[in-house]
């Protein structure tokens, strides 16, 4: 009889290539994304003369960089169309790199293309019991398939690209289990924005965490991929959810997922993933899904953060430690201190993001935006070019239009702001997305971080203010 | 890449919390080749103003010659972008003291020689009090010296061998080669459902 095991514990025990006397373990990859950012990567491996050793576990995607608009114009692979020569040579070099090591591009024409966080789980490629790793910290969004899952730096990419191994110490489970259910207009993003703010943005440094309990059970892939997304900002750098009949249910006949016989293999193996009861988990946290209210940040760090019902806190009455860092973030977020959330006028908004742009959260922001006009601008980029699709055929891009929101392309936008689209100077604006970092959407923006449903409302408000009200009377 | 064990150098504090990526490098200048260097981009947006002016009394414009940062917890947080190391290394930084790190950014500075090291939230303060001074790094003993104080620090002993050895990672898995081999076609044959179905996609 051996001893229970957690989740994390069976996806590590089952890629261990080799062991070093210090206690690091040499792990095998399962699937590699990369996208216009690993040119360092590249660049790495050129000067060593070392190919890429197995290309098939190697997918590019282009997000960080490509535009959002005037895509349609543009022919051939479409980069010809990209006006701004850095740019185009970021998305360029991809292309590049990715044909000479013989690796498979969602390139900027491929009518797959989308943030690579979106189309790896949309193609089937983000499977259950594997290890997946990008050159991007919100990788942690795969372990909603009972993956592990993380982001790595360039080194490391250039590592695995060479050996499709990776030398890792291994570390603690934090277990987060959410009891309960979520109210009316409360979802995902609310309830990783919740246990944020709680244990801090470093609060799990040095730990993954599983999510468990009924409302983690209850919520769609989407749901999942969201709080896994964000398990980064809380210092995590895998989340995972145990794999069940939700999971199963979205990957079966996903292009790249297995299928016949391989999949009842398949199937049988991801079912024995869960952790085995009485495992142990390094630290356990329990939040009431039924306590936790719409939240939005208020700061400059992702655990400042609040229910949309509270003030600004007040640096005079935080703890010394405390002080400092809200006196600058509201200095910079050019708040008041003690002034209610609701109420907080905006510039912009932005729907968008590896965290929050899948048709899911198209669809709430939708039904709020139904038959509503938004009082200020604002752009929605879907996660991925399908999931575009999808929203066009649901005729959800004729809602955000008759809202006054310009509906555009799908790629990583403003969110990281790499590829153009920037909040101005001083601007502030709702968003959708992961991180409300100063200078994050461009410099000097302002950023307030909450759901599709509380972006949409703030739209319609022009001020942050509370999506539950808006929602009476629609489903 | 050349291992160290000890550094002295001049210190500076930056007593801020939550100094992230996207702060010590704005993500606009990392299409930059890191042949061009990145220490002028190092927390660029904080260290001038919004015409693209050295503000003189920030920390680190104030002591350019600065090798060591004291800062406050969570130093790194945020994305896995590599340029952020970069950085602060071609800025000619050798080692952060914070109470804490991203993990990612921990992980990246140690692949690039830089030391991410650990002290207590009263030591910061003590160190910060004293700075800028001169100070002493000593890897093996994980432990900084100068400006009247001695503070340990924590590292992991794993980390501590690379940046002692200057150890590549690409370099020691050379050595499992054959393992690695091993595994793959063990690995094919146990979990036949973990390579893509490429061939029946693609087209």
């Amino acid at each position: 009889m051996t001893a229970p095991r957690t989740l994390f514990d069976k996806l590590w025990d089952s890629h261990v290539v080799g062991r070093r006397d210090d206690g690091s373990c040499l792990l095998w990859i399962d699937r590699h994304f990369v996208h216009e950012g690993s040119h360092h990567a590249f660049r790495k491996l050129s000067e060593r003369g070392i190919p890429v050793s197995e290309p098939g576990l190697t997918f590019g995607v282009a997000d960080h960089y490509v535009p959002t608009r005037g895509r349609a114009r543009s022919g051939g692979t479409g980069t010809a169309g990209i006006e701004n020569p850095t740019i185009r040579g970021m998305v360029t070099t991809l292309e590049e790199n990715t044909k000479a090591h013989g690796i498979h591009l969602f390139g900027l024409g491929d009518r797959r293309q989308g943030i690579v966080h979106v189309v790896g789980p949309e193609q089937g490629l983000t499977l259950p019991g594997l290890t997946i790793v990008c050159g991007d910290s919100h990788t942690s969004t795969h372990g909603a398939f009972g993956a592990m899952a993380f982001g790595i730096g360039a080194t490391d990419v250039a590592h695995v690209m060479a050996t499709q191994t990776i030398w890792k110490k291994k570390l603690k489970v934090l277990r987060i289990r959410v009891d309960g259910r979520l109210g009316p207009g409360v979802g995902a993003k609310d309830v990783a924005l919740a246990w944020i703010a709680r244990l801090g943005a470093d609060g799990a440094r040095g730990h993954v965490v599983e999510y468990a309990g009924p409302v983690v059970e209850g919520l769609t892939m989407e749901g999942r991929m969201t709080l896994c997304n964000l398990s980064i900002e809380g210092g995590a750098r895998c989340g995972m959810v145990a794999p069940d009949a939700v999971t199963l249910d979205y990957l079966h006949d996903r292009p790249f997922a297995p299928k016949g016989d391989e999949w009842e293999v398949a199937e049988a193996a991801w079912r024995a993933l869960a952790s085995d009861d009485g495992a142990e988990f390094d630290r356990e946290v329990t939040l009431d899904g039924s306590d936790i209210a719409p939240v939005v940040t208020w700061g400059t760090s992702p655990e400042d953060a609040a229910p949309i019902d509270a003030t600004v806190p007040d640096p005079d009455r935080a703890s010394e430690e405390r002080a400092g860092h809200i006196r600058a973030a509201l200095d910079y977020m050019g708040l008041a201190p003690g002034r209610p959330l609701d109420g907080i006028a905006i510039d912009q908004v932005f729907i968008g993001s590896c965290t929050n742009a899948r048709i899911e959260d198209l669809r709430a922001a939708a039904a709020v935006l139904k038959g509503r006009r938004a009082q200020v601008p604002g752009l929605v980029s879907p996660g991925s070019s399908l999931v575009k699709a999808q929203a066009e055929a649901e005729g959800l891009d004729q809602i955000f239009r008759a809202a006054g929101l310009e509906w555009v392309e799908s790629g990583c936008s403003m969110c990281v702001g790499m590829n153009g689209d920037i909040v101005a100077p001083g601007k502030r604006c709702a968003s959708t997305t992961n991180r409300n970092f100063r200078g994050r959407q461009g410099p000097g923006a302002r950023t307030h971080l909450m759901s599709p449903a509380m972006v949409a409302a703030a739209a319609i408000a022009g001020h942050l203010t509370d999506v539950r009200p808006m929602l009476e009377g629609r489903t | 890449m050349s291992g160290w064990s000890r550094h002295e150098g001049l210190g500076v504090a930056l007593p801020d919390e939550s100094i992230d990526t996207d702060q010590l490098i704005p993500a606009r200048f990392m299409a930059t080749p890191r042949a061009q260097g990145y220490g002028r981009f190092l927390l660029h947006d904080l260290r001038h103003d919004a015409e693209g002016r050295p503000l003189p009394d920030f920390p680190l414009n104030r002591v350019p010659d600065a090798t060591i940062l004291i800062t406050g917890r969570n130093f790194g947080a945020g994305s896995s972008r590599e340029a952020a190391v970069y950085a602060l290394v071609d800025a000619g930084i050798r080692a952060v003291l914070a109470p804490s790190f991203g993990d990612i950014f921990a992980a990246n500075a140690i692949n690039n020689g830089l030391l991410p090291a650990r002290i207590s939230s009263g030591d910061m303060e003590r160190l910060t009090g004293a700075m800028p001074d001169r100070l002493e790094i000593d890897l093996m003993a994980r432990c900084v010296t100068g400006g009247g104080l001695q503070a340990l620090f924590e590292l992991d002993p794993v980390w501590q061998m690379k940046l002692v050895n200057g150890w590549d990672d690409i370099d020691l898995t050379g050595a499992h080669q054959d393992d690695i081999a091993a595994f793959a076609t063990a690995d094919r044959i146990r979990r036949p459902w973990a390579r893509p179905a490429a061939e029946r996609s693609l087209s």
